[in-house]
């Protein structure tokens, strides 16, 4: 065998494109802002519709995060996910009925605490539900697409019926805790202070999520196995455990995005997870299938547009969502920011 | 001869409706080199994936190091000190080629000075250490897929086509580390289709044949009688360069 040259690799200069294409997804959201800040004439009104965009965009990417990592990490088509959004409503309502001297106190801290007990209690119900509902309906359908969307919908209704047996039919009306109702005045905008709570939440739970997939090694192990499962395994880690513990995470997230959105609401139905499946699977497909990064960029985008339109043109709204699906899919077929490619 | 490392005795696997190996058995001797070969499609990889349980053995048993493993889920065997590197390379291409290492370091972090040998290795991997690993070039992401198997000390490794599609000069960076794998007393069961490489690292060889082990010996006899490769593989390997 010939001896081999001597090899010397270097960094080739990427150019100006190169260097930006990875970021574009992410400039989408400041590009929309700056459109709808030129489509409405009114500076506080563009004020409150961005961060009722935001606070919208913040509840829908808690909601549809965990269902991102399930599909692209096990490739599981959950139509039942919304279920874990409704029962983590009614569980959070619940607490805060029982926790009422502590949302009617006029004190900020109080009502923030009963709201973080009501998200704890909502995440704990839902984490043990998803744990259920993956052993039970979704373990024997690994693989099976079609079986997956036929039992995970089959299991959707069993629940939301169950949520009727406990709770009744009727939808419930819920007031916020005290300090979080009204609004702050800035720049001459009305800011509803939940919504600024939920922009926190939001983004406290992104980077959260962020660090934990980036900076630890169990997040590599959960990147890595959205990539290449079986190579996992080969290393060495039982993927079957990282599974269950991501989607019973994706379940808990799910009921804590119900609490919030039942607040945002302040009503909530058995249906309500349901509803919002559309919203998800457009967050998730235009995100791109695995990635957190793009779930969360997408749900921003579906917030911000939805309600800009609704108020530039109403009638549009209706078709806002689908029209961003159909312009993202046909810049980029597998999402903004792809980490599984379509199986 | 000591006892093997790894043992495959009457080892049949289908996938799907086809059967793949039919009867395979096999010894890998404790330390050196056991290559693989075989014409495409006899079950070489098939052998290999069966003995890291990714396919499951219908009947048959794989021991590794006495231990019956047949059974075992793939990271049970990965963690009893199989290494792992699969034709396809299974490197991730998401991670930077750091994390792929520290991914693969399952028993805890890497050991600096192994590093240093796996960088005195395979450099490039020091270059794009913090880069993405789907941006390495061919060789380089074979490079990874071997250096993530040594990053850590292994009982066995099973090595699945390491220079198919490499330029010789990688080809021959491939040859050196494996070769100073060797020489560390490593045991390595290689599927390699390059006589040269084969020749070269080769101690003993087992050669298949429609999913049978059809010969098995030292690699310098079958190196040296072109008429047993001529029977074996259907053409002499030297003419097959």
């Amino acid at each position: 065998m010939s001896a081999a040259p001597k090899h010397a690799p270097t960094m080739a200069k990427m150019s100006f494109a190169d260097k930006i294409g990875p970021w574009l997804p992410m400039l989408l959201v400041p590009a929309i802002m700056v459109l709808g800040l030129a489509s409405i004439p009114s500076m506080s009104s563009w004020l409150t519709l961005t961060v009722s965009g935001l606070a919208m965009g913040m509840m829908i990417f808690i909601m549809a995060s965990g269902m991102t990592l399930v599909f692209g990490l096990m490739d599981v088509i959950n139509f039942g996910h919304g279920v874990f959004i409704s029962v983590g409503a009614f569980v959070g309502v619940s607490v805060l009925m029982v926790l009422a001297s502590m949302t009617e106190a006029p004190s900020l801290v109080l009502n923030l605490l009963a709201v973080l007990l009501a998200i704890i209690a909502a995440a704990i119900a839902t984490g043990g539900l998803g744990w259920a509902f993956e052993k039970v309906i979704v373990k024997p359908v690994y693989g099976a697409h079609l079986k997956q969307i036929l039992v995970t919908m089959g299991g959707l209704i069993v629940v939301e019926q169950l949520i009727v047996v406990l709770w009744g039919p009727e939808e419930i009306y819920i007031l916020r805790p005290q300090a979080l109702q009204g609004a702050i005045t800035f720049a001459g905008a009305a800011l509803e202070k939940y919504r600024l709570v939920a922009v926190a939440v939001g983004l406290v739970l992104f980077l959260g999520m962020r660090y934990v997939l980036r900076s630890t090694k169990i997040g590599l192990i959960v990147r890595a196995g959205v990539e290449n499962g079986e190579m996992v395994e080969a290393l060495g880690y039982r993927l079957r455990l990282v599974f269950v513990g991501v989607f019973v995470a994706g379940s808990a997230l799910a009921g804590l995005g119900g609490v919030m959105w039942g607040l945002y609401q302040e009503v909530i139905t058995a249906h309500m997870g349901q509803q919002m499946m559309i919203l998800i699977f457009i967050v998730v497909i235009i995100g791109g299938l695995g990635s957190v990064e793009g779930c969360f960029i997408g749900a921003l985008l579906v917030g911000l547009l939805q309600n800009y339109i609704a108020f530039i043109e109403p009638k549009a709204a209706l078709i806002s969502n689908i029209a961003l699906m159909v312009a993202i899919l046909m810049w980029r077929p597998q999402g903004m920011i792809p980490v599984v490619k379509a199986k | 001869m000591s006892d093997p490392i790894l043992k495959l005795e009457g080892v049949y696997t289908d996938i799907a409706q086809y059967h793949i190996l039919q009867g395979v058995d096999l010894e890998v001797p404790r330390g050196g080199v056991t290559m693989l070969l075989g014409r495409n499609g006899v079950g070489k990889t098939t052998t290999l994936r069966t003995v890291m349980g990714h396919w499951r053995a219908k009947t048959g048993k794989v021991l590794l190091d006495g231990q019956d493993i047949t059974t075992l889920p793939t990271p049970q065997i990965a963690r009893a000190g199989v290494g792992f590197v699969p034709e396809n390379m299974g490197i991730f291409s998401d991670l930077t080629v750091e994390e792929n290492m520290i991914l693969a370091a399952v028993s805890g972090p890497i050991d600096p000075a192994r590093l240093e040998w796996v960088f005195s290795a395979f450099p490039p991997l020091k270059t794009f250490w913090k880069g993405h690993a789907g941006n390495l070039s061919g060789g380089q992401k074979q490079m990874l897929s071997i250096a993530r198997a040594m990053v850590e000390e292994r009982r066995l490794y099973l090595i699945d086509e390491p220079t198919k599609g490499l330029a010789p000069a990688i080809i021959s960076t491939m040859a050196r580390a494996l070769r100073e794998l060797k020489e560390q007393g490593a045991s390595i069961l290689l599927v390699e289709q390059n006589f040269s490489v084969a020749k070269a690292l080769g101690d003993s060889c087992v050669v298949m044949d429609d999913g049978r082990v059809v010969w098995s010996g030292e690699m310098a006899e079958l190196a040296t009688d072109a008429g047993l490769q001529e029977r074996l593989m259907g053409l002499s390997m030297e003419a097959h360069q």
